[in-house]
């Protein structure tokens, strides 16, 4: 069986990432929206594990910052949250096409 | 020589001036005219002294009288070598121009407690007359040029205040705005001509300017070299310093301010007409008078013209106004031509050593302001006893008002120029100076002295012969001790003040010097005075038809004469015509389509991007978010691809 090298860590990354990328654009639902978005994030996580690993195993700066930004995220999906619950509240939804009355 | 002392003459009004101001409302409602008149009185005491210290004890040295400054102060510092200061300047012409100003003012100030008795705003009216009489007193001491611009802007806004004493009478409110806007006018001249003079000297300071721009040197040189159309860069500043004493001692055609000051009360005319602002504009010739001798050679010329033409033609309008205030008015614009083309009389050889001409001018401020203030306050009294301007309400008052009648005839006498009032002196020297100059000038004056003569006692007779006005009863008293001893003081003034040996007091040089009576001399113009007060005798003196059938034959000329030569209207069609329709509008036109129009094509083009792109703030989330992420996808393109080769 084939080691897992950097190379192929960095895929995985790319695709979760573009697959975020794609629910953010796509989907209308604001809890699918934060889920892309914790996609993403977490593929950046994967990357920065991953250049941890192979090109400096000597630090630990990609780990360090791994767990930063899973602090942030959970901080940012908290608040993401909140965020919806008021949506539903004034809007009986969560869709974001409903929410555009902040325009010209 | 007491600089405090000094310093206490013009600080009294003023502080009456702040005393009266602040708290006149509360405290001195019926006091306001004690307090003015005390503390007058006290500066008018100190100035007496300090003058006749300086003639007679302290000011001559070496048979010259000294120019002294005993209070200089740094006021503005700008930079090293540019200080305005503030300072007194001690010599014979300010120490007599205190004395006029301190003891007219008081004349006034006590003539009025009778006068403005009653009125609503005494107080104001005590304090606006101590702010003019401290501008002047600050004006004659001032020690330089830029000093001397302050205090005569505060003459005007003094001027302004009391022109417009009576504010809810809209003729007093237009007559203080014009008074305003006329000196106003005249003084943007004197500024530039200020900064010209003294950007050419390099100082402020009058001593330093008059011997720098006086005497040959190279400051005289670069003066008289650089030059601006055709004339020096001197001729230029005095022509404009001219400018603004023409608009303050109403020449032609500035003028035109004067008669209708006449809508202040009364005793602030005598105060305007005698002693403070009309002699202004003399003073400040007579201030750089050595400038204007020695280097203005030609200029001076000007001046003679224009104050003789001023002479003569004031006195012909006033030959035929009716109000017996504009007649004095008149009267005192003639007069101030007088002192003008007096100073404008230098003999060409001298270069401005003593001479005749700028004696004979100050000596004539010096009688004129007195007698001049004896005739207003005099029609002061007449309009307070008749409650009228009109010479037609008026007649037959020589036995209702005889010390009035009295001193006025004693004023008459003395403008008239008859031998021994004070006129005569001081109009003779005028005339001999002009005589030995220029005779043209000399016939000018002449004629102008017998116009003199007529239209003073036209309005002697006027008033207190003829015949009594129907339907008018008066049976009050003359008046008075408060409207009556100044009428008094001043008469005995008009008959002792030609005696003044003014010549060994001022004089060009500031050497005293010997003046002689030429009685053959004297005989031209005191029969061409008598002359004057017959034909007025014979036309006025009993009603008659004379009058009449003379204004008749003359036809478009008295119309004119009484119409001012219709210089007012002239002034109005050249400011309506030519500054508001080729001046302003143009420049209100540009104001309002390029200036405004920049700003508001700004406005209005951001408006048009705006309103063409508004669409992106679509309120859509994902787009927002589609615009990100393409804008990353750029910027980070740039990065990754700047180094390819091809770029």
């Amino acid at each position: 069986m084939m080691e897992p090298g950097l190379y192929h860590l960095l895929v995985i990354g790319a695709l979760l990432f573009f697959t975020g990328i794609y629910g953010f654009f796509t989907r209308r639902n604001m809890i699918s929206m934060l889920m892309s978005i914790e996609l993403m994030l977490n593929s950046v996580n994967i990357n920065f594990i991953a250049f941890n690993k192979y090109l400096w195993p000597d630090t630990l700066g990609g780990t360090f910052f791994t767990v930063f930004v899973i602090a942030i995220a959970a901080a940012e999906a908290a608040v993401a949250l909140a965020i919806i619950i008021n949506l539903y509240r004034s809007h009986q939804s969560i869709n974001v096409e409903v929410a555009e009355e902040m325009k010209y | 020589m007491n600089p405090t002392n000094i310093l206490l003459i013009p600080l009294l009004p003023l502080l009456s001036f702040v005393l009266l101001g602040l708290f006149g409302k509360s405290f001195f409602k019926t006091k306001a005219g004690l307090v003015g008149c005390s503390l007058m009185l006290v500066s008018f005491i100190i100035a007496v002294v300090t003058a006749s210290s300086y003639f007679f004890s302290t000011g001559l040295q070496n048979g010259q009288y000294q120019q002294l400054k005993p209070f200089i102060m740094p006021w503005l510092k700008f930079a090293n070598g540019l200080v305005i200061e503030m300072g007194l300047l001690i010599d014979p012409l300010s120490m007599i121009m205190i004395f006029v100003v301190t003891f007219i003012s008081l004349m006034v100030h006590i003539f009025s407690l009778s006068y403005m008795k009653g009125e609503e705003r005494f107080h104001v009216y005590y304090a606006f007359l101590g702010l003019f009489t401290f501008s002047m007193l600050g004006l004659v001491l001032s020690s330089n040029i830029f000093q001397i611009y302050i205090f005569w802007e505060l003459v005007g806004v003094s001027s302004f205040l009391l022109i417009g004493f009576f504010y809810q009478k809209s003729s007093a409110l237009a007559a203080a705005k014009k008074a305003f806007i006329v000196t106003r006018f005249a003084d943007l001249g004197f500024l530039i001509g200020i900064l010209l003079l003294s950007a050419q000297a390099g100082t402020l300071d009058f001593l330093e300017l008059i011997s720098k721009l006086s005497t040959p040197g190279d400051t005289l040189t670069s003066a008289l070299a650089t030059t601006f159309m055709g004339f020096s860069a001197l001729s230029w500043g005095l022509a404009l310093v001219f400018m603004g004493a023409a608009g303050k001692s109403a020449m032609f055609p500035l003028h035109i301010w004067l008669p209708d000051a006449m809508e202040g009360p009364t005793p602030v005319s005598a105060l305007i007409h005698a002693a403070t602002m009309v002699v202004a504009g003399v003073f400040l010739v007579a201030r750089l008078y050595p400038v204007y001798a020695f280097s203005g050679a030609g200029f001076v010329h000007f001046i003679d013209d224009i104050g003789a033409f001023t002479a003569l033609f004031a006195a012909i309008i006033a030959c035929t106004q009716t109000d017996i205030k504009r007649v004095l008015a008149y009267s005192t614009i003639s007069q101030i031509g007088f002192m003008m083309f007096a100073l404008g009389q230098v003999p060409p050889e001298t270069n401005g050593a003593a001479n005749l001409g700028y004696t004979a001018s100050i000596f004539h401020l010096f009688t004129h302001a007195i007698f001049k203030a004896l005739l207003f306050l005099g029609a002061g009294a007449v309009i307070h006893y008749v409650h009228s301007n009109e010479m037609k309400d008026m007649g037959g008052l020589r036995k209702k008002m005889p010390v009035t009648h009295a001193m006025f005839l004693l004023a008459c006498l003395a403008i008239a120029g008859i031998p021994p009032f004070a006129g005569f002196f001081s109009k003779e020297e005028i005339l001999l100076a002009a005589w030995e100059n220029n005779p043209t000038i000399f016939w000018m004056a002449l004629v102008t002295s017998g116009l003199t003569a007529f239209y003073m006692f036209r309005l002697y007779f006027s008033i207190f012969w003829n015949k009594e006005p129907e339907g008018h009863h008066h049976h009050e008293k003359e008046g008075d001790i408060f409207l009556l001893a100044p009428l008094v003081i001043l008469g005995i003034g008009t008959v002792v003040a030609g005696f003044v040996p003014f010549s060994q007091l001022v004089s060009a040089d500031r050497k005293p010097f010997e003046t002689e009576l030429h009685l053959q001399f004297s005989i031209a113009p005191v029969v061409v005075g008598l002359t004057g007060i017959l034909l007025a005798s014979w036309m006025y003196r009993k009603h008659s038809a004379v009058p009449e059938n003379l204004a008749r034959n003359m036809g478009g000329f008295y119309k004119a004469a009484k119409n001012k030569f219709y210089i007012d209207e002239l002034w109005l069609g050249f400011t309506k015509g030519v500054l508001f329709n080729l001046i302003a509008k143009p420049a209100a036109w540009f104001d309002r389509n390029i200036v405004d129009g920049m700003v508001k094509a700004t406005g209005s083009g951001m408006e048009w991007i705006s309103y063409r792109i508004r669409g992106v703030q679509s309120g859509k989330v994902q787009q927002y978010g589609l615009f990100f992420l393409f804008g990353i996808i750029i910027i980070v393109s740039v990065y990754l691809f700047k180094n390819v080769p091809w770029r």
